[in-house]
């Protein structure tokens, strides 16, 4: 049994499965199989899931620290519901609601490109109050905007967000986000994190890799937001703050920095105790950050820091002499 | 004209506590080279315990302020000793992260058990003199004369006393200076004793100056002074100052031109806009980084 996890099945074995969980999402969406409580936590568990590996790549893998990832959320979260409600709402749900996704990602997808450029000048804690700074800008710029709502929040949204959705999105982003790390291109990324002068000295392009970067994960962040919106049907600028930045953070470091295993694991265990969690009320988000404080201090990297299930690595054309040990 | 000295008298005294907070952010990343996220909530915490303490014993002003901000003094060395001294020789995203989480940790329990807002008693009964067309009240000059006279203190402090001293030389290299014989544990606790103590203090005035308090006020009003701090150049002390008055006056002046929803908003974009041309603050210099 431990051998068949070490090594992961063929290629065909993997697509299968994948089918068969979307079969089943959509079985489950069509049948009515499940109650609208677990539904709920479905869906909520996918959209956990494309948040944590999206930020795992910039605090993870290129081992930046950004506490924005609820303003990307934000982003897309605002302007995929200005899609669906106020520009195409005339639309079949079918061809607009994933052109509303796909738009709420450009939209943070682009910020993150701003906000990527301003990381060339300072890293560390000045790029954390930078991504802090911009969390704060977002919010409050969201407030004066009247035609969203301002701060009474955006009303009367469509429940789009299917389980199918969000399991079509969270593929999607597990497989992007697997293949950047593990392409060449991705390695430059991870060399930004272990040490940035000598990465450039080797030949990295850092700035590519650290644009990149916060590109790929600033759109899933907003297509999160997306998904997010048309799930809860309301959405409120004092919903996207530091709390929620925190949230994904405590999933990113519970489950391990620069790990899609960990991701996964993290955002699922976060989930189910936050639900666990629901009935103590502010009380909730006491023991949260406390969890956060106590992995920092006994395990900083998280459960599968650095490590990865090999079902999720691609397979290299040439053993290496490791391996045969 | 006579609005406008009106509003920079206000705005002074709004820096002069944005000044007492920032001091407390600004020594601690001098010495430990981490900012202390926790640090508007300590400020928070501070003003619900000086209405605690007037809730069980009305004690005149000046015994209040010295109470909490012993008391807030040893809130901040706890936090250092638990939370922040196992992880002094971890990466630095690590001190950050349980920096934020400590800060949600007290600001979710003061909210927990105190879900409203609270009306603070009144401390002080102020007596307001009109001067050329101006309205000062004897609570405004308490205000910025405390606030004063603790940065002066500070400011001898940091720069005459053995303890100022060995700060300074934690600052500049923190691996030689212990073999020098300087006990660094105890002076990293005095920083926090120290930096705590004037959030207690600026806790304090703002609660008499602004008598509605709630568990919100760290994040609303403690990073605030962050932003000063940093706008100062967070690590320089009289930075921290410059950077304080700066966004009190940013902050008055902004809501007598624009509607007050975009304070925050043109706040926080002020912060950007000066990192981006200055990254580390009007009055810091920048971080070398060795190869």
């Amino acid at each position: 049994m431990t051998r068949w996890l070490q090594h992961p099945p063929p290629r065909g074995v993997l697509l299968a499965l994948l089918a068969a969980g979307l079969a089943a999402c959509f079985a489950i969406e069509q049948f009515g199989l499940v109650d609208d409580y677990v539904r709920f936590v479905l869906i909520t568990l996918g959209i956990n899931i494309i948040l944590c590996v999206s930020l795992n790549l910039v605090n993870g893998w290129m081992g930046e620290f950004s506490v924005g990832h609820a303003g990307f959320m934000a982003l897309g979260a605002y302007l995929s519901a200005c899609v669906s409600v106020k520009w195409l709402s005339w639309g079949d749900p079918l061809w607009m609601f994933p052109l509303a996704v796909i738009g709420g990602g450009l939209m943070a997808g682009a910020v993150g490109f701003l906000l990527g450029l301003l990381s060339f000048k300072t890293r560390g804690d000045y790029l954390a109050i930078i991504t802090l700074a911009f969390l704060m800008i977002v919010k409050s710029g969201i407030e004066n905007i009247p035609y969203v709502g301002g701060p009474r929040g955006f009303l009367g949204i469509d429940n789009h967000t299917t389980l199918l959705w969000t399991a079509v999105w969270t593929v999607l982003t597990l497989w992007t986000i697997r293949n950047l790390v593990y392409s060449r291109f991705g390695r430059g990324i991870v060399a930004v994190r272990e040490d940035e002068i000598a990465a450039n000295a080797m030949g990295v392009d850092t700035r590519k890799a650290k644009l990149t970067a916060f590109v790929v994960s600033s759109f899933f962040g907003g297509v999160a937001g997306a998904l997010f919106a048309h799930q809860l049907q309301f959405i409120n600028p004092s919903v996207f703050d530091i709390v929620k930045s925190t949230e994904i953070l405590v999933m990113v470091y519970l489950g391990g920095v620069g790990s899609l295993a960990g991701s996964i694991l993290g955002a699922t265990a976060f989930t189910f105790l936050s639900q666990a969690l629901q009935p103590l009320g502010t009380w909730r988000m006491v023991i949260l950050p406390l969890i956060l404080v106590l992995l920092m201090i006994f395990r900083p990297r998280g459960i599968m820091g650095m490590r990865e299930f090999s079902w999720f690595v691609p397979r290299r054309e040439f053993p290496k002499k490791e391996d045969k040990k | 004209m006579d609005y406008f000295a009106q509003q920079a008298i206000n705005a002074i005294q709004l820096g002069s506590i944005y000044a007492l907070i920032a001091l407390g952010y600004s020594m601690v990343y001098g010495v430990l080279v981490m900012i202390n996220f926790a640090h508007g909530d300590v400020f928070m915490v501070s003003s619900f315990f000086c209405f605690l303490l007037l809730l069980v014993l009305p004690v005149p002003f000046i015994a209040a302020l010295l109470i909490v901000m012993l008391a807030t003094a040893i809130l901040g060395v706890c936090i250092e000793r638990l939370a922040y001294r196992p992880l002094r020789n971890a990466p630095r995203v690590s001190a950050i992260i349980t920096a934020l989480g400590c800060g949600l940790v007290i600001q979710n329990t003061t909210l927990s058990i105190s879900p409203y807002s609270q009306r603070m008693p009144e401390l002080f009964t102020p007596v307001t003199w009109n001067f050329a067309g101006l309205t000062i009240s004897s609570l405004q000059i308490l205000i910025v004369g405390i606030s004063v006279g603790l940065m002066l203190a500070l400011d001898f402090f940091i720069r005459k006393t053995r303890y100022g001293m060995a700060m300074r030389a934690i600052a500049q290299d923190r691996v030689t200076v212990p073999l020098m014989g300087v006990p660094v544990n105890q002076v990293i606790a005095v920083t926090f004793a120290i930096g705590a103590a004037l959030g207690g203090a600026a806790g304090v005035l703002y609660a008499s100056a602004y008598p509605v308090i709630s568990a919100t006020m760290g994040v609303l009003v403690g990073w605030k002074a962050f932003v000063a701090a940093v706008i100062g150049g967070i690590g320089n002390v009289r930075g921290a100052v410059l950077g304080a008055y700066l966004l009190g006056a940013v902050e008055v002046f902004t809501v007598t031109v624009l509607p007050s929803t975009y304070r925050d908003l043109v706040v926080y974009t002020l912060l950007l806009v000066i990192l981006i041309f200055k990254p580390y603050g009007l009055l810091g210099r920048p971080a070398v980084q060795k190869v």
